[in-house]
Parts: C-alpha cells; sequence; structure tokens
C-alpha cells in the first residue's frame, strides 16, 4: 500500500473510532470529527464550485471575450452582444446575492432567488406532471380480473390502497359512516408502507455501519480477508 | 417478573449497541453463507443490460457519496463488471460532486485494472456538472455541449466513444447509482418520460420504497435496493463483494433487532396490564 494511502485509512479509522465514541456518550474526540467533517465538507464544495462551475462557465468565457470587438459595434453586431451579455447577466444576478450582507440592499438578492426558484419550479412541475401525475395514474388504472389469480389480487389490492389512503387525505367531509370507514382502511395501508419504509430505512442504516465495521477489520487491521 | 420487566424497560440503550455490534461483526469473521433469491426487480436490473449488443452505448451517472458506499459501492463495480463483460461502452456522469473521485476509482479498478479497457474509446468520465434537474434537461439537448470537456480537461467531442452521440437518443439506456437528491427520481421525472429511454437503478435502502411505483409504471425497468438488491446483483453477476459479504450480518442484525422489538412490546404491555390490575 502507498504511504499517503497508508496514512489515509489510518486518519479514516481514527475518525470512525471517534465517530463511534459517541454511542457511548458525547465527547471532545467526536466532537472533532464532526466539526472536521463540517469543515472539509464545506471547504470541498467551495472549492468545487469554484474549479467546476464559477471558472469553466463563467470567468474563463469572460476572459476570453475579445472587448476589441465592442469598439467596432455595428459590424460585430448582435453576436458579441449574445456572447457577452449570457455571461454578463449571470454575472449580475450571481453578485446580487452578496447583497445580502448589506441592510440597504439586501433586496435585490432577492431577484437571483427569484430567478433560480423560477427555473426550477418551472422544470420541476413539467417532470412532476408529465412523470409522476398522468403515468401514475395510468399505472393504476388496472383490470380487477386478469384471468389469473394472484394478479387479480394484486391488482384488486393495489386499486383499494389507493383509493382508501386519498380517502383518508379527503377533508372537505367528516370521516364519518362510508368515508370514516374507508378512512380507517387507508390508515392500515399507509401504515404499511410506512412500514416497509422504515424496513429499508433499518437495512440501511446496518448497511452504513456493516460498511465501517468492514473498514475497520478488514481495510485497517487487515483481519478479514 | 415484574422487576424483570422493569429493569428491561431501564435498559440502557448501550446495551442493545453491544449486541447489534456483536451480530455484525461475528458473521464477517465467520459467514454463514445464508442463501438468498434473486427478486424481480434485480433480475430484471441484470438482463436488461444483458440484453443490450456489445458496441452499445449506456450512460452511467454515479449520483452518490462516499457516505452512501457501502450500499450503492457494490452495485456500482457489479454494473461496471457486467457491462465491461458485454463490451459495452460506458459514459458516466455525475450530479453529486464528490461521485466523481468514486466514478474515476471503480474505473481504474474495473475497467481498467480487470478487463483491460481504454479510457476514451471504451469509457469516458464526463466528470461532475452542478445544476441537477437543468443538467439532465440540457443533456437532452446536447450531451458534449452540457459536458465540453471530461473529468480529465479532454474536449469531449474529440473523443473516439463520444462519436456519433448528441443526446439521449443517442444511448442504450441509463443506469442510474444513486444516493438521493438528485437521482433516480430526477432522472425518472426529466428524462424518461420526456426521452422516453430506458433507465435502471441502484439507490439506498432508505430510498427504494419510494420508486417501487415507478417499477410497476414502467418507468424503471430494474431497480437494486439497498445491501440486499446490491448483494442478488452480485448474485447474478457472478462476484462476491462488500454486497454479498455483508449480508449474513444484515440478517443476524435483524434478527436481534426483532428480538429487541418483541421483547420491549412484551415488557411494554405486560407492565401495563400489572398497573391495571393494581
Amino acid at each position: 500500500m502507498p504511504s499517503s494511502e497508508l496514512i489515509g485509512t489510518w486518519v479514516a479509522a481514527g475518525l470512525t473510532l471517534f465517530c463511534f465514541s459517541f454511542l457511548y456518550k458525547d465527547n471532545p474526540f467526536y466532537k472533532f470529527a464532526e466539526h472536521l467533517y463540517v469543515g472539509i465538507s464545506a471547504g470541498y464544495w467551495v472549492s468545487m464550485e469554484y474549479h467546476n462551475v464559477f471558472r469553466p462557465n463563467l470567468w474563463d468565457p469572460l476572459m476570453r471575450l475579445d472587448l476589441n470587438i465592442l469598439f467596432s459595434f455595428p459590424r460585430a453586431g448582435f453576436a458579441f452582444m449574445w456572447q457577452s451579455l449570457i455571461l454578463i447577466i449571470p454575472f449580475a444576478f450571481g453578485i446580487l446575492f452578496f447583497t445580502r450582507f448589506t441592510k440597504n440592499f439586501a433586496w435585490l438578492s432577492r431577484w437571483s432567488m427569484a430567478l433560480i426558484i423560477g427555473i426550477f419550479a418551472g422544470i420541476a412541475i413539467i417532470g412532476y406532471s408529465t412523470g409522476d401525475l398522468i403515468l401514475q395514474i395510468r399505472a393504476n388504472l388496472l383490470p380487477l380480473w386478469t384471468g389469473n389469480w394472484l394478479s387479480s389480487l394484486n391488482n384488486i389490492l393495489l386499486t383499494i390502497g389507493v383509493l382508501t389512503s386519498l380517502i383518508y387525505f379527503f377533508f372537505s367531509k367528516e370521516h364519518k359512516g362510508a368515508l370514516g370507514a374507508g378512512a380507517k382502511v387507508g390508515i392500515w395501508f399507509l401504515m404499511i408502507s410506512f412500514g416497509a419504509s422504515f424496513g429499508y430505512t433499518v437495512m440501511s442504516r446496518m448497511s452504513l455501519l456493516i460498511g465501517r465495521i468492514y473498514f475497520i477489520f478488514g481495510e485497517w487491521l487487515g483481519l478479514i480477508k | 417478573m415484574r422487576n424483570f420487566f422493569e429493569k428491561l424497560e431501564k435498559l440502557d440503550r448501550r446495551v442493545i449497541f453491544i449486541f447489534v455490534a456483536i451480530a455484525l461483526i461475528l458473521p464477517l469473521f465467520f459467514p454463514l453463507n445464508i442463501k438468498f433469491s434473486v427478486t424481480p426487480p434485480v433480475k430484471s436490473f441484470y438482463d436488461t443490460i444483458e440484453s443490450l449488443p456489445p458496441g452499445s452505448k449506456v450512460l452511467l451517472s454515479a449520483d452518490y457519496d462516499p457516505g452512501s458506499m457501502p450500499e450503492l459501492w457494490p452495485m456500482h463495480l457489479a454494473a461496471l463488471r457486467q457491462m465491461c463483460k458485454r463490451n459495452i461502452k460506458i459514459i458516466s456522469t455525475q450530479l453529486w460532486a464528490t461521485g466523481s473521485p468514486l466514478a474515476e476509482r471503480a474505473f481504474n479498478l474495473v475497467a481498467v485494472g480487470e478487463y483491460h479497457k481504454q479510457y476514451g474509446i471504451d469509457f469516458v468520465n464526463l466528470g461532475f456538472k452542478e445544476g441537477r434537474e437543468v443538467v439532465m434537461v440540457s443533456m437532452g439537448n446536447s450531451i458534449p455541449q452540457t459536458f465540453p470537456a471530461d473529468y480529465h480537461g479532454n474536449k469531449t467531442e474529440d473523443l473516439p466513444i463520444m462519436k456519433g452521440v448528441k443526446n439521449f437518443s443517442d444511448l442504450a439506456m441509463i443506469v442510474n447509482i444513486s444516493g438521493g437528491l438528485p437521482g433516480t427520481k430526477e432522472w425518472v421525472l426529466q428524462v424518461v418520460s420526456r426521452y422516453h429511454i430506458k433507465l435502471v437503478s441502484g439507490c439506498t435502502a432508505v430510498a427504494a420504497p419510494e420508486f417501487y411505483p415507478y417499477l410497476q409504471s414502467g418507468q424503471l425497468v430494474g431497480l437494486l435496493g439497498g445491501m440486499k438488491g446490491a448483494a442478488e446483483y452480485e448474485q447474478m453477476v457472478g462476484v462476491t463483494g462488500l454486497g454479498k459479504r455483508g449480508m449474513d450480518s444484515q440478517s443476524v442484525a435483524h434478527l436481534v433487532i426483532f428480538f429487541f422489538i418483541i421483547i420491549g412490546n412484551i415488557a411494554y404491555f405486560s407492565m401495563k396490564l400489572m398497573k391495571k390490575e393494581k
């Protein structure tokens, strides 16, 4: 193992043990690992954003702009305008974010925020409406008798589950009588789905622990072949 | 009996931690080799890749971080092994900044180390791009424009593997290894519904229940859920990784948790009954 990798393994193992020490009780070693993780994560993200987003998408193209064309504007025409505006406008919106540090101009940062929210909301609405709403409704329109007992039972259960769960979330009328009974069945379906999610969550957390234990006993101590 | 239940109710949680730790550690040293069957979503994941003709181009989006490695790393490696074995050309992207070094490491380990594939011809790592769903939509217009340079700074359009690849219509399918957001849900909503491309997903167990409706509707063709999914997939690919090794520990730990839930409930209801009788 190269020495750099060896040091990395020892540091990772040490920090893992620091984190595990929290299981006994809160202590300075755990705090140290926690703060180090937050700090490194923040630093890594800033560096990644700078090298992968800010420089290649904005700064480098801005520096490459030939400003001499500006003086021959009528001839260079709209191509230069387009090239420069597509960089300068986002740059300006980016700068507006920093007005949050001033009391008087903090409101200007809302413009940048509004632009981002608008773009993401627009994209999300299209995705959710076509991918989630329409296709999921269509996927739930199933025949209750398919010619096979098992698949028919599956479709009937799915249909009852969808309808009763929807009834549970229908609050325009008091849950009494048939509506109340439907809502109660809906709760059962919801509980079963929460149970399945919880089971999967336990499995997920156990997997993370197995990963760390495997690292300590396998990669670090070399006890697991 | 009452004393026992009272003690049980006040049991220090650290005792449970010790039991769980023992249940997890011992099977790693003494494997039980518990048999498990391959579930249809995993089989479908495997079959979809297996059905591609050699030379097909597949997008492998590694959208996760080291935090999800125990669950997703085994499936990432196994997927690479299956694709390399079938001579499928792999174009990798990442929507998580921390996914890039992992994708690079996986390529070096499997594509270069085991199958001696050539960078730029058989596989490429286009790296990370910020923008989440915007990146996905942008790739629908042009992949080379969205990723003008690869992870190593090479011009994307100059790479032999990228010849003839403009957008999703030039790819056979998408394999997504997803650790959260953005991940499988976004690929389904933004790409599958718009560009009608096949998508298979390997995700963390926490996220898996959310994706089963997509599997039923056909928006997802295959699904690997957590370490269990990884273990089943490793079994199909014919490799033994952390997925298969970890499942023994996982099973024993589940039994321990199961035991404590039952004991806890017995203690709770018995104490309640005893208080009523008093």
